[in-house]
């Protein structure tokens, strides 16, 4: 994919780690019908979200079309440095990917 | 890239919903791994007990006032609610978020890994008015809190 759909934010503040992200994504929940046609849109969105720092896995999210449009994930860890670098993949429902990294500040 | 993939047939070959309690207490798997593989049947269950029941592998739950959940009281709009969910709770395996009125109720499931804190946040769709569930899953215990949101646009469907 061309443009970044994911955008990161890493935070060290004491010990604790809070990392902050804004994908990119329709989040279709597949209930929704096009206003011009009629039609029903199909589902699509994010169902897998990883985040990985140093080779470990701090957290995985699975997530339904019940997620809003454009979805806002932030979560915390601890044992994180600065200038660790923290990657977030996402999977979606019809097959799309992306990752992306940050350092943490 | 190749990696990934590989890990994840091994997890969608190894993992199929109804060992998930039995995987867990058997300690056979590391909790992160267990719900890593997207599950159907608990993201396509219409009620919120059949859905704990896939999901976490038990519908029956404490509530707990150690769990927080940070939503609106009113939400103006159904397509985009904030919800934060903490817990002060130590060993905390993984949190499921639901939204009780939604035509599909479980809208996300979060499985902590090394060092996770359990506070996520992130933004829900919710179709009508009812309360937001959390549930979380520490020493194979689950553990619940609610809150109600009321909605005045509905964000789910047309």
């Amino acid at each position: 994919m061309a443009k970044k759909t994911i955008k990161i934010r890493a935070k060290l503040s004491g010990d604790k780690t809070t990392v902050k992200c804004l994908m990119t994504h329709p989040m279709e929940t597949g209930l929704r019908k096009d206003s011009k046609t009629g039609k029903m849109i199909p589902a699509h969105f994010i169902n897998e979200v990883m985040a990985e720092s140093g080779g470990k896995t701090l957290m995985t999210a699975n997530w339904s079309g019940g997620v809003s449009k454009n979805p806002y994930l932030s979560f915390a860890f601890t044992g994180g440095q600065k200038g660790d670098e923290v990657k977030i993949s996402w999977k979606d429902n019809q097959g799309g990917s992306d990752s992306g990294a940050v350092q943490i500040k | 890239m190749t990696m990934n993939l590989k890990r994840r047939v091994f997890l969608k070959g190894s993992i199929a919903a109804g060992t998930l309690g039995v995987a867990v207490s058997a300690g056979l798997l590391a909790p992160r791994a267990v719900i890593a593989a997207w599950n159907e049947k608990a993201f396509g269950a219409k009620s919120v007990d059949d859905a704990l029941a896939a999901a976490m592998g038990d519908a029956s739950n404490t509530a707990s006032d150690t769990i927080k959940i940070k939503a609106p009281d009113i939400a103006e709009n159904g397509a985009v609610v904030p919800v934060s969910v903490a817990s002060s709770m130590t060993g905390v395996e993984s949190i499921a978020l639901l939204a009780e009125g939604n035509a599909s109720p479980l809208v996300a499931t979060f499985a902590l890994g090394a060092g996770a804190v359990p506070d996520v946040s992130t933004r829900i769709k919710m179709g009508k008015t009812s309360d937001v569930i959390a549930v979380v899953k520490a020493g194979g215990k689950l553990y619940s809190a609610r809150k109600s949101v009321k909605v005045t646009i509905g964000g789910c469907g047309g």
